[in-house]
């Protein structure tokens, strides 16, 4: 029997469903059950791919013959006989497939980088058949290429999936696949207008990709031997339903950062259901989702050693939302939301899947502290404001890649990665020109030439460069965008969707910190320019101490604030594709190194090449305050004016939380209490020991789970380049004695 | 306009100096001269930044999302040479309903000292050695004034946390331990002792200032001999805290 009345099947409303029948859970973890036997054989058989898979740098083996697509490779195991939830990308755990829609230069790439090669008869397919990264560059204008050559804009998915698309994949086992293709082709026959024009045209099309994807997912999961044409019936069902209807978005697109919404709650009311019946047990439950969180664990997407630059470790962001509450005032932890923490236990410590709390002040006090347990002992937890969130977003939205909320189902967002401020502020010292590439990418205006920097005209001539990046970025995402959806549209991941939905265009900025200090540093010090012999200031001596934001002070930190807003307001003027919103993040994933190394010095003493502070946080070791300090100074920022969300990654080390490991708990959670009741957005806790940091850079076998959080999300830190390692290892640790 | 007083450091996540979560003032100025002292840039009494009272309440007030379980703990440095400073910013913290803590060796006669100490709630009370002798080897002062302070705590029902610190060769002395023990067991107002094991984060600021440290090839305590001296505390009923 199906877990909803047919009625429901008509209209397709999956947050009502979790809100009438969910089960809040007040009680402790102690409920919660170990990995069985089952469970640690599987386990052990994938930790040891994964061991070979590090061991042959980083890519266990590749499918160059076949196009990725849902039905593409036949059915693939782990160990068939282990497995309560099966599916996987290709037809080999951890074997990685081409996705050539994104951009078929890159498969060129990445294939070499590997020494494999394409096979002729896919090579021929793309000599007549365009792809994402062919469109855009057909497009770009020449002020565009080289504002991404100097990188004051960059990480731009014009060459790869843009992901953080999040499709509502609880409808798969709730609805059942034919009763959702039914919805499909009521709506396209319902989309017909006196005037079909561009827009009906493209969204009539998009339906009947729609309908085909579903129909593929159908197909896939049927290899598998299931039927999920009809709606799940119990707990195991709906997980291998929902697994397979995300198994199907990731073999469809390699998308940056591929979450998979917010579904413990969601599966809660199955297996409350059949915790009652008796059909199932704890350790059954738990077992399956051990089992899902081993093929999350395993998301492999093919990409470049550049890539991995921007944002290294091998990320894929399967992100998972997890508590909150609800708008009637309950709040929505489950047995099932500690059940998906509970698999750092079970399986040990992971970056994947991205978990996600969604805090709330109104969390019931047993899973704040169980939570804050979990950061000590794992690492691989972030913390995200629902007490913020909620009023924009309601109670069923879920995190894209790392900060990015949206209303699942009904929302979805053009990802447009960042622009470079501290680049921006010395086109704005310089006059347009670039400080290390010397070509002029701005507009030409004068420079600024005297001896010492004038702080209002530094101030005005960044404003007026900024004019000039806010209209050059949105127009540059407009043309991405629109190339994304014409070559490489999501097609299951929006059938997934409502027919009408809201897009954003989500845009971002890095450097902040910087921008800000160095405004500081023109304001309450003096900072003498020093030019090269072709008059480009290449670098600056700061003459005094400056406040820096960082230390709660407000004479740095309403600097920041002010740059934010006014750079928020300037994207607001521009005409965006798709009339898709315009928003920004400050989050720059671990390309704050890759940034730092294209900029030159900038005026608050920070050499060319060093690396920015990661997403919002303040620059290493200047905080000097304490780390509440400078959570206050982040939580300064507006989320009104950033609502893709404000990345800030905090370090500790365990002896510095408190003497005993209760004291440990307690001030972890009540430090997550005060920085959300202080409007912070988003948290990453690592509470580690930097000689551990050490020890694992020499001796990576020794750590294959060692687990850290960068901006947004979490990595093998033996994953890292060593770059980042060393980046991760300077950034600032709180530590006291 | 509050009172002017120097300021060494905020540490705005004080974890370990009391209570819950702390924002922790740092004050500037010590006379005593402690071997193992961490942070001896904090002994100079013309130094440190001036800052008014107000300033410093304005400040706290910033962080009451943070501290409500926690407050404010004075250390320094001793911020008993201060007492108008401290004082003033005792007050306002109570006036506002935020716990506060004095770290302090209570190395000022109590006849100052003890209008300070009944605006504490907390007062964590540094013994530095319970043998006077030794107490004059490793502070340059004799531990009087310190148990006069105590004194005074259990007359006026202070709540008491006692710090010892672990120095092998000086204050990890069992007889002496023994005897603190001893002594401490009656006083009611001892709500703990906090046990705090040597160790040699701070050297490098004692070559900074170009002081000589004495500790160079002093070990921390083995684990063995904490654990001995937490059950020396423990059998004769006190509390122990201590890293763990």
């Amino acid at each position: 029997m199906s877990i909803i009345d047919n009625k429901r099947t008509v209209e397709i409303n999956v947050r009502d469903f979790i809100v009438e029948n969910y089960t809040p859970y007040d009680g402790d973890e102690s409920f919660l059950a170990p990995p069985t036997e089952k469970t640690k054989k599987l386990w052990e058989q994938l930790s040891e791919k994964m061991r070979e898979e590090h061991a042959r740098g980083g890519v266990y083996d590749i499918d160059e013959n076949t196009v990725s697509t849902i039905t593409s490779h036949k059915p693939g195991y782990i160990n068939k006989e282990l497995e309560e939830i099966v599916g996987l990308q290709t037809d080999e755990p951890l074997k990685r497939a081409i996705m050539p829609f994104g951009g078929i230069r890159l498969v060129y790439n990445e294939l070499e980088a590997y020494g494999r090669k394409l096979p002729e008869d896919i090579a021929n397919i793309f000599k007549y058949r365009k792809t994402h990264n062919d469109g855009v560059y057909d497009v770009y204008t020449d002020e565009m290429r080289r504002a991404r050559k100097c990188g004051i804009i960059t990480g731009l998915p014009d060459s790869y999936g843009r992901g953080r698309i999040i499709g509502d994949y609880r409808r798969v086992p709730l609805y059942g696949i034919a009763a959702l293709i039914e919805q499909k082709q009521a709506e396209k026959a319902a989309f017909v207008f006196d005037a079909l024009c561009e827009r009906e045209i493209q969204q009539r099309e998009e339906l009947s990709e729609q309908i085909r994807a579903l129909q593929e997912l159908a197909e896939m999961a049927q290899s598998y031997g299931f039927d999920i044409t009809r709606p799940a019936e119990d707990t195991k069902e709906a997980i291998q339903w929902l697994y397979f209807a995300y198994l199907a978005a990731v073999k469809d697109q390699n998308g940056a950062a591929m979450s998979i919404g917010r579904i413990s709650t969601f599966l809660d009311i199955y297996a409350e259901r059949d915790l009652k019946s008796g059909r199932y047990t704890e350790e059954q439950i738990q077992e399956l989702v051990d089992h899902l969180i081993m093929k999350l664990r395993i998301v492999r997407f093919l990409r470049t050693p550049a890539y991995d630059q921007l944002f290294s470790g091998d990320p894929t962001w399967v992100t998972e939302s997890l508590g909150g509450m609800c708008v009637d005032g309950r709040h929505m932890v489950t047995k099932m939301t500690y059940r998906f923490l509970h698999t750092l236990a079970n399986l040990g410590p992971a970056p994947e899947p991205n978990l996600t709390v969604l805090w709330s002040s109104k969390l019931p006090e047993n899973f704040k502290r169980y939570c804050a347990k979990v950061s000590i002992e794992t690492s691989s937890i972030q913390y995200e404001n629902d007490d913020i969130m909620r009023p924009k977003f309601g109670d069923d939205y879920g995190i894209a890649c790392c900060v990015s909320a949206m209303r699942i189902g009904k929302q979805m967002q053009f990802f447009g990665a960042r622009a470079n401020l501290a680049k921006a502020l010395l086109y704005a010292i310089n006059g347009g020109r670039d400080e290390v590439y010397g070509i002029q990418v701005g507009p030409e205006f004068a420079p600024i030439t005297s001896e010492y920097l004038d702080y209002d005209e530094v101030v005005r001539k960044f404003d007026t460069v900024c004019d000039w990046l806010a209209k050059l970025y949105i127009n540059t995402l407009n043309v991405i965008h629109y190339m994304h959806d014409k070559y490489c549209y999501e097609r299951l991941e929006m059938a997934l969707h409502d027919v009408n939905v809201l897009r954003t265009m989500a845009c971002g900025v890095a450097g902040l910190s910087v921008v800000a200090d160095s405004l500081s540093a023109i304001k309450h010090t003096k900072v003498k320019v020093i030019r090269n012999e072709e008059g480009l200031a290449t670098d600056f001596a700061v003459e005094g101490d400056y406040p820096k934001y960082g230390n709660n002070n407000d004479e740095a930190d309403q600097i920041a604030v002010n740059v934010l807003k006014n750079f928020m307001k300037k994207l607001r003027n521009h005409r965006t594709y798709r009339d898709s919103k315009p928003t920004l993040s400050i989050l720059t994933i671990t390309s704050n190194v890759v940034y730092g190394k294209k900029t030159g010095s900038t005026p608050d003493g920070r050499k060319l090449g060093e690396p920015f502070a990661p997403g919002a946080n303040p620059m290493h070791g200047r905080d000097t305050n304490g780390c509440i300090a400078s959570m206050k100074s982040v939580a300064k920022l507006p989320y009104d004016y950033a609502e893709d969300g404000i990345s800030y990654t905090f370090s500790i080390v365990p002896g510095a939380l408190g003497k005993t490991e209760d004291d440990r708990i307690s001030n972890l959670k009540e430090l997550l209490d005060g920085y959300f009741t202080d409007t912070g957005h988003h948290i990453n806790v690592n509470v580690i020991n930097k000689d551990v940091l050490m020890d694992a850079m020499e001796n990576p076998e020794k750590y294959p789970q060692l687990t850290i959080r960068v901006s947004g999300y979490a990595v093998n830190f033996i994953k890292l380049t060593r770059e980042q390692q060393l980046d991760v290892l300077h950034r600032t640790f709180h530590e006291r004695f | 306009m509050g009172v002017l007083g120097r300021v060494h450091s905020v540490e705005s996540f004080g974890t370990l100096d009391g209570p819950g979560i702390r924002y922790v003032l740092f004050l500037q100025g010590c006379a005593y001269r402690c071997l193992y002292c961490h942070n001896p840039d904090t002994w100079a009494v013309n130094v440190g930044k001036i800052i008014d009272s107000d300033e410093v309440l304005k400040d706290i007030l910033s962080y009451k999302n943070f501290i409500k379980s926690g407050g404010v703990t004075l250390s320094g440095g001793e911020p008993l040479l201060q007492i108008e400073f401290v004082k003033a910013i005792l007050k306002g913290c109570k006036e506002k309903g935020i716990h506060t803590a004095l770290d302090t060796a209570g190395s000022i006669p109590v006849e100052a000292s003890a209008p300070v100490l009944d605006l504490a709630d907390l007062i964590l009370l540094d013994i530095k050695c319970f043998d006077d002798e030794m107490s004059k080897v490793l502070t340059g002062h004799s531990n009087k004034r310190t148990l006069e302070t105590l004194n005074y705590c259990e007359e006026t029902d202070k709540r008491v946390w006692i710090r010892q610190v672990l120095l092998p060769g000086y204050t990890l002395n069992y007889r002496t331990l023994v005897g603190l023990a001893e002594y401490l067991k009656d006083f009611k107002c001892v709500e703990l002792v906090e046990l705090l094991p040597f160790h040699k984060m701070g050297e490098y600021k004692w070559a900074a200032l170009g002081f000589k440290y004495e500790l160079k090839d002093t070990q921390p305590p083995t684990p063995e001999e904490l654990n001995e001296v937490r059950n020396l505390f423990e059998s004769r009923g006190l509390k122990v805290l201590m890293k763990g």
